[in-house]
């Protein structure tokens, strides 16, 4: 029994990254599967872009300026922009962990044929959350491009958005990817979107905590893509203070944890 | 009563310059179980779509049950029954709601589909699945699932296009059988297959098809006595070895046919030719003396394999 | 015993349809046809509804709540609402016809390419008496209705945010289904043509998503800049807007009335001709 295991299974173990050397592999994969798709690969920024100007310029006329959380007094444009490119980080890793990472899980049994191989579980799970963070982070430089042009930034700790953007992809992609590991059919996905979309309205992305009463403005801090728009904005708007170190922290705890649940749960899974 | 189910002369079907059938003459009697015999892309399911009246004819004459298909498509489909090589199961429904809603479609009252439904959830050995969902059912069951299908308008003739592709041996069997059991209950058979064995079991009558023309016609006896031999010597060699004995087998043979990976020495009498060749100092690695099957003939008229 | 009885002993008793019996069957009317193609959808329905209600009741909701509530609160503090209307009052008629468009995108994309590609049902429906224009008139139908009842849902819990100033808001109903009619019959045509699904994604990215941001839905036309204005003048989505708008402040738009409802049923007639076309290529060729 304990000879037929192979001698690889040991380092597997071992905590993220060490155990994680061929996730490179995994994500050469993606790379190559899009290889024909690159102009729908490229094109993912352009949600985002299209949202900017449709709240900052259609409805940036009707609201005028708007009043931070943090206490400044800014366009709806500058103010909203923060708060797209955290929601859009979240949506493109969410998309990727949850709909892409079922179906090669469930129909297309890509795992399986990866597992066959000197590739491990934690490999799989890096390398899908590796890939996933790269692509977001193509379509959150380009928009922090576009926010430039555009004059929607207003400081130089605008420069720290885009680790920002990935770390918000990486908690979310983790989280979402582990969540994947437990949905059973296609229509499970519809939980999902309930999750995703509420947050997506209300995580003081389109409009300032204090648009909510009391109560509810505690049940918003509690959702992660809050503290996902509060870094982004803090950092945008440049309204940075210690505090913005909390979000950081939500969120990488949020990620390990996505990380290390989605290698077991794809070792259940899979390597039975 | 006419008793050809099936009359097509001349029957054509292209695609701009491709040419899928190639003027074909066939005639299908009621009653009979009838094989499309060809290899991938010899015109069987160009035909088989024709017939069913769900493709035009591009050319030639085409009746079925006495109709034309181009004017009376809806009046045939009426009348037939139709399994096609895919599932077309709607995997969001139940087994049993799968044969509701194809009955409403061919006009039947609830009260005869519900009376056909459980017949045919009997036929298929499907009873005690008739609740659950179709997608976690076993191929075997799926298509057995498709031919009840098939059968709720109670076809006069039943088109089965490769019915038993993908299948596991156990599978097939249990799937023959039902077949058995429609030809004896009377309804016309009209089958593509590329698997021999299933024409020389299930058909009566066949044609061989290659390159969208009709290249043999028959009964499996018929095409055998005609286009081969009575038996047939199979011989293995080490790799890369055949070649060199090929000259030999043909001294002894009728004919000779080369495989990848065998030969097939064509003969009256098998032993007689194999002992031939030992006595010119030829060792094989194995040799097979057998019966000629359909799987010969086709090998003789269409100079590959089936499946190429 | 005969499991299949032979064509010549039906089992229809004297109350069937008599279409069992050997030889000629009594034709199927029109009516029928189309019914039994409905039946389908309405059992599929039946069983997958319980997977779609987030996506059709709860999302615009939430929609409801984040734009008119709480964007609108900032809208009427900056300028006092749009026009004469709080801005819950401007964009609620908005978001029924955006709904209409989404929904009318979505059904017509994956179910219909999956009943042609996936699972082959219309391929299994046309091999029965059923035609091309049954299969379509079936499938529109049941989608028709999902989405006059998801607008009438909608409908009825913005009359309880106070969003309407007048009864007359029932007649967004039928708007809200005939814009979807708009977007859902054409890109019917489309699910016929193309051969994979990456369709889809280009589509909503680079059409969708625009039309949907930038038809007056949101905010009025006025605030893009001139020469976009005419772009959306084209698509159906801003007809359905315009029309929603009058029936929820209960005015009556005139003569002009009928040629946004003309440009909505051109879309539809003309998406009809290409994907009755399209359909029969890709499925009776």
């Amino acid at each position: 029994m304990s000879t037929s295991a192979p001698p690889r299974r040991g380092p597997r173990v071992l905590p993220f990254p060490a155990a994680a050397g061929l996730a490179r592999f995994v994500v050469a994969r993606n790379a190559t599967a899009f290889r024909r798709a690159w102009v729908l690969l490229l094109s993912g920024f352009v949600e985002p872009v299209f949202y900017l100007f449709s709240l900052g310029v259609g409805l940036g006329a009707l609201i005028g300026r708007v009043t931070t959380d943090g206490g400044s007094v800014v366009e709806y444009a500058a103010f909203v922009a923060p708060g797209l490119l955290a929601a859009s980080a979240m949506n493109g890793a969410i998309f990727d962990a949850t709909f892409n990472v079922f179906f090669k899980l469930r129909y297309q049994h890509l795992y399986d044929a990866m597992l066959a191989t000197p590739i491990g579980p934690r490999d799989i799970a890096v390398g899908e959350i590796t890939w996933s963070l790269l692509r977001g982070s193509l379509y959150s430089g380009m928009f922090l491009v576009v926010a430039l042009v555009a004059g929607l930034v207003r400081s130089w700790w605008a420069l720290l958005a885009l680790p920002a953007a990935v770390l918000i992809g990486l908690a979310f992609g983790a989280v979402g990817m582990f969540t994947t590991t437990y949905l059973r059919s296609w229509q499970d996905f519809d939980y999902v979107t309930l999750a995703i979309q509420p947050m997506f309205l209300f995580s003081a992305t389109f409009f300032p905590l204090s648009t909510y009463p009391d109560a509810l403005q505690w049940l918003v801090r509690l959702t992660p893509l809050y503290h996902g728009v509060a870094l982004e904005r803090g950092l945008m708007l440049g309204e940075v203070s210690w505090g913005l170190l909390w979000h950081v922290a939500y969120l990488l705890v949020l990620g390990v944890v996505g990380v290390v649940g989605t290698s077991r749960r794809i070792a259940t899974l899979l390597l039975t | 009563m006419d008793d050809v189910l099936l009359r097509a002369r001349g029957l054509r079907k292209t695609f701009g310059d491709f040419v899928a059938v190639d003027g074909i003459d066939v005639e299908v009697r009621r009653g009979e179980a009838f094989g499309f015999l060809g290899p991938n892309g010899a015109g069987k399911s160009s035909t088989m779509k024709m017939v069913g009246c769900v493709s035009p004819v591009s050319g030639g004459e085409l009746s079925i049950l006495g109709l034309d298909p181009a004017t009376d498509g809806a009046a045939i489909r009426a009348r037939l029954g139709v399994c096609p090589q895919q599932d077309m199961l709607d995997e969001d429904l139940s087994v049993e709601e799968n044969l509701w809603v194809y009955g409403r479609f061919f006009g039947l009252s609830k009260r005869e589909v519900r009376a056909r439904a459980e017949e045919l959830l009997e036929f298929a050995q499907l009873t005690e699945r008739r609740h659950d969902r179709v997608e976690p059912l076993s191929g075997g069951m799926k298509r057995r699932l498709t031919i009840a299908r098939a059968l709720v308008n109670n076809p006069e003739v039943l088109l089965l296009d490769e019915p038993t592709t993908g299948l596991d041996p156990q599978a097939r069997h249990v799937l023959w059988d039902r077949l058995y059991r429609l030809k004896r209950d009377g309804v016309t058979l009209i089958i593509t297959t590329h698997y021999m064995d299933e024409a020389e079991q299930l058909c009566d009558r066949l044609v061989v098809m290659d390159h969208g023309r009709i290249v043999a016609e028959g009964s499996p006896r018929e095409l055998i006595d005609r286009h081969s031999t009575r038996e047939v010597v199979e011989l293995r060699f080490p790799v890369d070895e055949q070649e060199r004995h090929v000259e030999a087998a043909r001294a002894v043979a009728d004919r000779v046919e080369v495989l990848p990976d065998r030969l097939l020495v064509y003969t009256a009498d098998g032993d007689d030719a194999l002992a031939a060749l030992h006595g010119r100092g030829i060792q094989p690695l194995s040799a097979l003396v057998r019966r000629s099957t359909l799987e010969d003939v086709f090998l003789h008229l269409t100079g590959r394999t089936l499946v190429d | 015993m005969s499991l299949v009885p032979p064509p010549t002993a039906p089992t229809a008793d004297a109350g069937g349809s008599g279409r069992l019996a050997a030889g000629p069957r009594r034709p199927l009317g029109r009516g029928e046809r189309v019914a039994a193609a409905m039946a389908h959808h309405v059992l599929v329905y039946r069983r997958t509804w319980r997977g779609s209600v987030i996506s059709r009741f709860l999302s615009p909701l939430f929609f409801l709540a984040a734009l008119g509530l709480g964007l609108g609160s900032l809208v009427d503090a900056g300028s006092g609402g749009v026009g004469q209307q709080s801005y819950l009052q401007f964009v609620v008629p908005g978001i029924i016809a955006y709904q209409g468009a989404l929904l009318g995108f979505g059904d017509a994309t994956y179910p219909v390419l999956g009943y042609i590609k996936w699972n082959r049902m219309y391929s299994a429906t046309l091999a029965t008496p059923l035609g091309v224009t049954d299969v379509l008139v079936g499938h529109l139908t049941v989608l028709a209705a999902n989405l006059a009842v998801a607008t009438a849902v909608f409908v009825a819990v913005a009359a309880l945010f106070g969003a309407f100033a007048s009864w007359w808001v029932l007649l967004a109903v039928p708007v809200g289904m005939l814009t979807g009619l708009a977007f859902a019959v054409p890109t019917f045509a489309v699910s016929a043509t193309i051969l994979t699904d990456n369709v889809f994604g280009v589509l909503y990215r680079f059409v969708l998503t625009p039309v949907l941001l930038f038809s007056g839905t949101f905010f009025p036309l006025e605030q893009l800049p001139g020469w976009l204005r005419p772009v959306a003048w084209v698509t159906p989505l801003w007809h359905g807007v315009v029309l929603a708008r009058a029936a929820a402040a209960g005015e009556w738009p005139g003569a002009v009335g009928l040629v946004h409802l003309g440009v909505i049923a051109l879309f539809i007639g003309v998406g009809w001709v290409v994907a009755h076309r399209a359909f029969t290529r890709r499925l009776l060729s």
